[in-house]
C-alpha cells in the first residue's frame, strides 16, 4: 500500500497551507459581522451622542413685576387691550434686574436671550389668571434658542454660538445663580412643529403617525387576514389564482415610492381626497403593507396541522365553519405577528406620504383624520433638512422616540411568537 | 353626517339587523317546536340579516366617499361665468384650491373675485347637500336591505349556506384587491406617462443626456424649456446601488455563511437579532446618518488627502445603502444555504475537506442560483429605495462614474418633481409620473427574474 | 430507560433511526452485560483498535462500552435493529459527529495505535485515510468528472491535468462506473439513476486512496439491480481497503463482510465470522434477531 502512505504524506504536507485558508474566510466571516454591528453601533452613538440633549430645554427663570402700567393694560379680561398690550418690557426689565451689572442701555442684548414667544406664554398666564396683574411673580420662560444652544454646546466646534461675549459672560453668569437651567424638555413631547427649534415638539407628528397607523391597521388586517384564508383554503385551482399570487408577490417588492404615486394619482387626483391628511396617508400604507400581511397570515395558516381540520370536517362541520372556529383562531398569533411587523414597517415609512403631501409644515396637532398632519418620520425628514443645528438636534431626539415605538412594535412581536405560537 | 361617523351608524345598524333576525327566526322556530326545526342555527339566520344591511350599504358608502369630492369639483367648475372658465387642468386646479381656501375660511372672500366666493359658497353648499343626501341614502339602504332581508326568513331558509357563500366571495374580493393595486399603479403611471410623451418625444427622454426640468411658469420668462433626458439619471441610480452592492452583498453573504457555518447556537442567537435590526430601521434614519454623518465624514477624509469630494457624494447614499441592504442578503443568502443538505456538507466533510473548502466548493456553488435571485432582489430593493438618497443624494444630475461626485436618481427626482404645490400637466409633474412607469418596469423586471429564480433553487432541493 | 436515549439519539442522526420498540419476552438488560460482547471482537493485526468506546448525546448514552478491533483489509458488517446505535457507532470512526454540537465521545479509539480523538488529531487528515459512503447517494450538483477529483483536488493528489484524468479514469473504473459514463463526464451528476449516483459517491470516496471506506447503509436508497453492483464492488473493493459496513439487510452482511457485529440497544453483542453468526449465534439475542423475531 505504498500508494496509500505516499498519498498521506501528501495529505499532511498540504495542510498547513489549507489551514491559513481556513483561518483566512472565517476571519473573513467575523470581519464582515463586526462591519454590520460596527454601522449598527455607529449609527445609535451617532444618533444619541446628537439628539440626546434634544430631550434638555433650557429656561429662564426669574421674578417678573406685572405692572400694568409698563403693559398698558388695565383689564386683563378685555380681549382688545390684551391684544395691544407689551408682554416683552416686563421680562426684558426682570432679566435686566437679573443680570449684575446691565443697565437699560444693554436692553436689546438682554432681549435676545430670551425666547420669541415668552411674551405668548405671560399673555396666555395673565389671561387665565387676571388678578395676576400689578402683582410680582417668579415664573419660568423658554431661554432663546441660541442662548440654549451655547448652554448646551459651548465647546462644540460643529455649532455656531450666535452670542456675543457680553452675551456669554451674562449667561454664564446666570447659570451659576441658577437663573438659567436646563430641565427635561417637556415642551417636545406637548407641541407641534415651530419655525424656532426650543419650541418645536412632535406631539403633531405622533398624533398624525396614530391617526395613519389606525387607518391602516383596521383596513390592513381584516383585508389581509381575509385575502390569506382565501387564497389558503377556497382557491381553486387555477389560472386566475395563480394571477393574483404573482400579483400579491410582486407588489411586496415594489419600492414604496410607487404607492405614493398611486396615492397621488388616484385617491388625490381621481377621488378628489384632500391632500396632507391621514386618511389618504392610511390607504396608500394600507396597499403598502397588505401584501406583508397576507404573506405571514398565509404561513401562520399553513402551519395549522391537516389533522385539526379532518378533525372538525369528520364531525360534520362546514368548511366556512372549519377555517373560522378551528384555523383562524389556531393561525391568529402568527399572523398578528406578521401584522405587528407590517405595521412597524409602515410606521418607518416616509417617501409614499412625501408625494400625498404628507410633508407640510403643520403648527397644530390634528384632531382628525381629515385633519392635515405630518408623521414622525416625516418631521425627522423635515427637521433633518433644516440649516439650524438645534433642529438637526430635535431631529435626531425624535428618531430615538420613533426608535423606541419600532423597538417595542418588534420586541411585542417578538414576545408573542415565543409566547403564544403552538409548535406542532 | 361626517364618513366615519356614518360608517360607525351602518355597523351599528348592521347589529341591530343581527338581532331582529336572530329573534325573527327562533319566534318562527318556536311553533315548531325549538330551534331543531330551523334550516340553519339562529346565529346564521341573524349573520345573513347583518350583512343583507350592512354590505350594500358600505359599498354605497363608500363609492359615495370616493367620488363625491370630483364631482363636487366638477360642478363647482362648471358653475363659473364663462370668462373664468380654466383653459388648462393646471389653471382648474389653481382655482379650485382658491375656492377651497375661501370655502375654509383661511382666504377671506373679500380678496377675490365675486365670482370665486360666489363659488365657495356654492362649494360649501354642496359639501354639506352631498353629506345630507350620503347619509340619507346609506341609511335608507341599510334599513332597506335589512328589512327585506329579515322579511325572507323561513324555516327552510339555509342561512348558513348564503352567509358562507357571501363571506366566501367578501374573501375573494379582499384577495382580488392585490390586482386592483396593481391595475391601479399600472393606470396612474401609464396615463400620465402617455401624456407626457405628447410633450416631450420619446428619443429625447430614453437618449438625452441632459436632465433640467425646470420650465418657464409664464411664457415671457427667460427661463427655456426644460431638459428631460434621463441618462444622466439611471447612470446615478445605478452608480449608488453599484456602491451599495459592493457594500452589502460581500459583508451580507460572508456574515449569512459565519453564522449558517461557523457560529455556535449562543453567538448566532445574540447576533442575528442585531443584524435583522439594521433591516427594521426606518430609511429615513439612515438618509439622516448618510447627509449629516457619512457625508461629511467622507468630504472631510477626501480633502485631508487632498482629493476633492462632494459634500453630496454618491459614495455616501451607496455605502448606507449597502449597510440598510446588508440584513436582506444575508437572510435570503442563509435561507438558501440552509437549504443546500446537510447530505452535501456531509459527503464533502467525509473527504477530508475543511469547512471552508465544503463552503467555496459545494456549497456555495449549489446555492448560487438562490443567492443570485436575492442578489436581484437586492438590487432592485436599491434602485426603489427613496429617502437615503433624498437626504442624502444631491439634485444635480450629472453624468459621472466617480463616487466622489454629486448624483441624482430617479426616486430623488420623483420627490423633487412632486412636492410642493404643481400644476397637474406640466411637463415638470408628468416627467414625475414617467420616471416612475420606468421605476416600475425595472423593478417588476427584477422581482420576476429574481423570484422565478429563487422558486426554481427551492424545487431543485424539495 | 433506553427508549428515551435511542430517541434522542436518533433525533440528530440518521433520520431512519427510529427507535423501534423491541418486542422481546425477557427485558433485554436481563441479557447483556455492559461491556461483555461474545464472540471474537478482537483481531491479531488491527487497523481500528477500539476500547470502552462510549458515546453520549447531551446525557443520554447512545453507545455503552464498546470494545472492537477491526482488521487489516477486512470487511465488517454491523447489524442489529433501529435505533441500536451502529451508525452512530461507525460515524465515530472518521469523526463524523463532531458536527453535531451535543454529542460526546469517550474511551480509547485507535487507527493504527494513534488516538482517532487525539485533540491534536487532524481530522482533515483523518477524514482522508477514512472515508466513507453514505445511505443515500449525495452527489455534488457538478459534473460527474468534478465529482470524483473534488478529493483529490483539495488535497492536492495530482500535480498536473493528466494526473487527475488518470485519477478520476481508475476510480470510476475500480467503482465499475466507468464505462457507463465515459462519454458524458461533463454532465450533471444529479442526472444520474440512484445506483450510479451511489456508485459515484463510492468512486469520489476511493479517488482519495482512503485506507478505510465506511459505509452506511449504502444499499438502503437502491433497487436490487444496482444493490447487486454496488455488492460487486464492495467485494472487489475487500482486495485494497479495509470496510466497513453499515446494513439492515442481514443477506447483505452475510453476502460481502468476513466477519459480522451484532448491535443491541448500544451494546455491541456479538462478533464472529459471519458465517458463524448467521449459522449458529452464540447469543441468544443475536439468534432472536437474525431469525427474525424481531427488527
Amino acid at each position: 500500500m505504498t500508494d496509500q502512505r505516499s498519498q498521506a504524506e501528501i495529505v499532511r504536507q498540504s495542510l498547513k497551507r489549507r489551514y491559513r485558508k481556513e483561518r483566512r474566510f472565517r476571519a473573513y466571516g467575523i470581519l464582515a459581522i463586526a462591519i454590520a454591528l460596527g454601522a449598527l453601533l455607529t449609527l445609535f452613538t451617532d444618533i444619541i451622542g446628537k439628539g440626546y440633549t434634544g430631550f434638555l430645554k433650557t429656561t429662564i427663570t426669574m421674578e417678573v413685576q406685572l405692572d400694568g402700567e409698563m403693559m398698558y393694560l388695565d383689564d386683563p379680561k378685555d380681549e382688545r387691550q390684551i391684544k395691544m398690550a407689551d408682554f416683552v418690557e416686563p421680562l426684558v426689565q426682570a432679566l435686566i434686574k437679573e443680570v449684575p451689572g446691565a443697565t437699560e442701555e444693554d436692553r436689546k442684548q438682554i432681549r435676545e436671550l430670551i425666547n420669541p414667544y415668552a411674551s405668548v406664554a405671560l399673555r396666555d398666564a395673565l389671561k387665565a389668571n387676571p388678578e395676576w396683574l400689578d402683582t410680582s411673580r417668579t415664573m419660568t420662560f423658554l431661554s432663546h434658542t441660541d442662548v440654549d444652544v451655547y448652554v448646551k454646546h459651548a465647546g462644540d466646534d460643529a455649532y455656531s454660538i450666535k452670542l456675543n461675549d457680553q452675551q456669554k459672560a451674562w449667561v454664564d453668569e446666570l447659570q451659576e445663580r441658577g437663573v438659567i437651567e436646563t430641565s427635561f424638555n417637556d415642551v417636545f413631547f406637548s407641541g407641534g412643529d415651530s419655525r424656532d427649534p426650543s419650541k418645536a415638539g412632535i406631539l403633531g407628528a405622533i398624533v398624525g403617525s396614530l391617526l395613519t397607523m389606525f387607518v391602516t391597521l383596521i383596513l390592513s388586517f381584516p383585508i389581509g387576514v381575509a385575502a390569506a384564508i382565501y387564497l389558503e383554503e377556497f382557491a381553486p385551482q387555477n389560472k386566475f389564482t395563480d394571477f393574483i399570487e404573482v400579483n400579491i408577490n410582486n407588489l411586496a417588492a415594489v419600492p414604496s415610492i410607487i404607492f405614493g404615486l398611486l396615492g397621488l394619482a388616484v385617491f388625490i387626483n381621481l377621488f378628489g381626497m384632500p391632500r396632507s391628511v391621514p386618511v389618504v396617508g392610511g390607504l396608500v400604507l394600507t396597499l403598502m403593507t397588505l401584501p406583508t400581511i397576507i404573506i405571514s397570515s398565509r404561513a401562520a395558516i399553513k402551519s395549522v396541522p391537516p389533522s385539526i381540520r379532518e378533525a372538525a370536517e369528520g364531525i360534520g362541520a362546514s368548511k366556512m365553519q372549519v377555517v373560522l372556529h378551528h384555523v383562524l383562531p389556531l393561525a391568529m398569533p402568527g399572523m398578528l405577528t406578521g401584522s405587528i411587523i407590517g405595521m412597524a414597517q409602515a410606521l418607518g415609512e416616509t417617501a409614499p406620504l412625501l408625494l400625498i403631501g404628507m410633508v407640510a409644515f403643520i403648527v397644530d396637532v390634528p384632531d382628525g383624520f381629515f385633519d392635515s398632519a405630518t408623521v414622525l418620520p416625516v418631521q425627522v425628514f423635515l427637521w433633518a433638512g433644516s440649516p439650524e443645528l438645534a433642529f438637526i438636534e430635535r431631529a435626531s431626539a425624535a428618531i430615538m422616540v420613533l426608535l423606541a415605538f419600532l423597538i417595542s412594535m418588534n420586541a411585542l412581536a417578538i414576545w408573542m411568537r415565543k409566547r403564544l405560537e403552538r409548535r406542532w | 353626517m361626517q364618513p366615519a361617523n356614518l360608517l360607525l351608524l351602518t355597523l351599528v345598524l348592521a347589529i341591530v339587523a343581527y338581532w331582529l333576525g336572530y329573534a325573527r327566526s327562533r319566534s318562527l322556530a318556536m311553533p315548531l317546536g325549538g330551534i331543531r326545526h330551523l334550516k340553519s342555527l339562529p346565529f346564521y339566520y341573524g349573520a345573513r340579516a347583518a350583512l343583507w344591511s350592512g354590505i350594500p350599504a358600505l359599498i354605497v358608502l363608500g363609492l359615495w366617499a370616493a367620488f363625491q369630492g370630483k364631482v363636487i369639483q366638477l360642478i363647482v367648475i362648471g358653475g363659473l361665468p364663462d370668462g373664468m372658465m380654466p383653459a388648462t387642468e393646471g389653471e382648474a386646479s389653481l382655482l379650485l384650491s382658491k375656492i377651497s381656501n375661501v370655502a375654509s375660511g383661511a382666504l377671506p372672500p373679500g380678496f377675490v373675485e365675486a365670482p370665486i366666493a360666489e363659488a365657495a359658497e356654492r362649494l360649501k353648499a354642496l359639501r354639506s347637500q352631498s353629506q345630507f343626501l350620503m347619509s340619507g341614502l346609506v341609511i335608507s339602504v341599510a334599513v332597506l336591505a335589512g328589512f327585506l332581508g329579515w322579511l325572507r326568513i323561513r324555516p327552510r331558509l339555509n342561512a348558513r349556506a348564503q352567509v358562507e357563500s357571501i363571506l366566501k366571495w367578501v374573501f375573494f374580493a379582499c384577495a382580488a384587491l392585490a390586482i386592483l393595486t396593481t391595475v391601479g399603479i399600472i393606470f396612474s403611471v401609464a396615463f400620465e406617462t402617455f401624456r407626457f410623451f405628447e410633450k416631450v418625444p420619446f428619443t429625447e427622454f430614453f437618449f438625452g443626456s441632459h436632465w433640467s426640468p425646470q420650465t418657464a411658469l409664464r411664457a415671457d420668462q427667460v427661463a427655456s424649456e426644460g431638459a428631460f433626458g434621463m441618462i444622466p439619471l439611471f447612470t446615478g441610480t445605478l452608480l449608488i446601488s453599484a456602491i451599495a452592492m459592493v457594500v452589502a452583498v460581500p459583508v451580507g453573504l460572508l456574515s449569512a455563511i459565519y453564522l449558517s457555518e461557523y457560529a455556535g447556537r449562543k453567538v448566532r442567537g445574540v447576533v442575528k437579532p442585531l443584524l435583522e435590526m439594521l433591516a427594521g430601521i426606518p430609511t429615513v434614519v439612515y438618509g439622516f446618518f448618510a447627509a449629516l454623518t457619512v457625508a461629511p465624514f467622507i468630504s472631510d477624509l477626501a480633502a485631508s488627502m487632498g482629493i476633492e469630494a462632494s459634500s453630496q457624494s454618491a459614495l455616501a447614499a451607496g455605502a448606507v445603502m449597502g449597510i440598510m441592504i446588508i440584513p436582506f442578503v444575508s437572510s435570503l443568502s442563509d435561507d438558501v444555504i440552509n437549504a443546500v443538505p446537510q447530505a452535501m456538507r456531509d459527503g464533502s466533510l467525509a473527504l477530508g475537506a475543511t469547512q471552508s473548502e465544503t463552503m467555496k466548493k459545494v456549497i456555495f456553488p449549489a446555492a448560487l442560483p438562490g443567492i443570485m435571485g436575492g442578489i436581484l432582489l437586492a438590487v432592485s430593493r436599491a434602485i426603489g429605495e427613496t429617502m437615503i438618497v433624498v437626504m442624502a443624494a444631491g439634485l444635480a444630475a450629472n453624468l459621472t462614474a466617480n463616487p466622489l461626485e454629486t448624483v441624482t436618481t430617479v426616486t430623488v427626482q420623483i420627490v423633487t418633481l412632486l412636492t410642493g404645490d404643481q400644476e397637474f400637466d406640466s411637463a415638470k409633474t408628468l416627467a414625475a409620473f414617467a420616471l416612475g412607469a420606468m421605476l416600475f418596469l425595472a423593478t417588476l423586471l427584477l422581482n420576476v427574474i429574481a423570484l422565478k429564480i429563487v422558486r426554481k433553487y427551492r424545487e431543485q432541493y424539495d | 430507560m433506553n427508549s428515551v436515549n435511542t430517541t434522542i439519539a436518533s433525533e440528530v442522526t440518521q433520520p431512519d433511526e427510529v427507535a423501534v420498540p423491541v418486542q422481546e419476552s425477557k427485558p433485554a438488560e436481563t441479557i447483556i452485560e455492559e461491556g461483555k460482547t461474545v464472540g471474537k471482537p478482537f483481531s491479531d493485526d488491527p487497523k481500528f483498535k477500539l476500547r470502552d468506546v462510549e458515546v453520549f448525546y447531551g446525557d443520554a448514552p447512545a453507545i455503552k462500552k464498546i470494545s472492537l478491533d477491526i482488521g487489516r483489509n477486512e470487511v465488517i458488517a454491523f447489524i442489529g435493529p433501529s435505533g441500536c446505535g451502529k451508525s452512530t457507532f461507525l460515524r465515530c470512526l472518521n469523526r463524523m459527529n463532531d458536527s453535531i454540537d451535543i454529542c460526546r465521545v469517550k474511551g480509547s479509539l485507535q487507527l493504527d495505535d494513534h488516538d482517532i480523538y487525539d485533540p491534536k488529531r487532524d481530522v482533515v487528515e483523518l477524514r482522508a485515510r477514512v472515508g466513507m459512503v453514505f445511505q443515500k447517494p449525495n452527489p455534488f450538483p457538478k459534473s460527474i468528472y468534478d465529482n470524483v477529483a473534488y478529493g483529490p483536488r483539495i488535497h492536492g493528489l495530482a500535480n498536473r491535468k493528466s494526473d487527475l484524468d488518470e485519477i478520476v479514469e481508475n476510480s470510476l473504473r475500480k467503482a465499475g462506473l466507468w464505462e457507463e459514463v465515459k462519454d458524458r463526464l461533463d454532465a450533471n451528476a444529479t442526472g444520474m439513476s440512484g445506483g450510479q449516483q451511489q456508485r459515484l459517491c463510492i468512486a469520489r470516496a476511493i479517488a482519495v486512496s482512503p485506507e478505510v471506506v465506511l459505509m452506511d447503509e449504502p444499499c438502503s436508497a437502491l433497487d436490487p439491480i444496482a444493490t447487486a453492483k454496488v455488492e460487486e464492488l464492495i467485494a472487489e473493493l475487500s482486495e485494497s481497503y479495509t470496510i466497513v459496513i453499515v446494513t439492515h439487510s442481514m443477506q447483505q452482511a452475510a453476502r460481502v463482510s468476513h466477519r459480522t457485529a451484532y448491535f443491541h440497544l448500544g451494546h455491541l453483542v456479538e462478533v464472529n465470522e459471519t458465517n458463524k453468526v448467521f449459522t449458529s449465534p452464540e447469543h441468544e439475542l443475536t439468534e432472536s434477531y437474525i431469525t427474525g423475531r424481531f427488527g
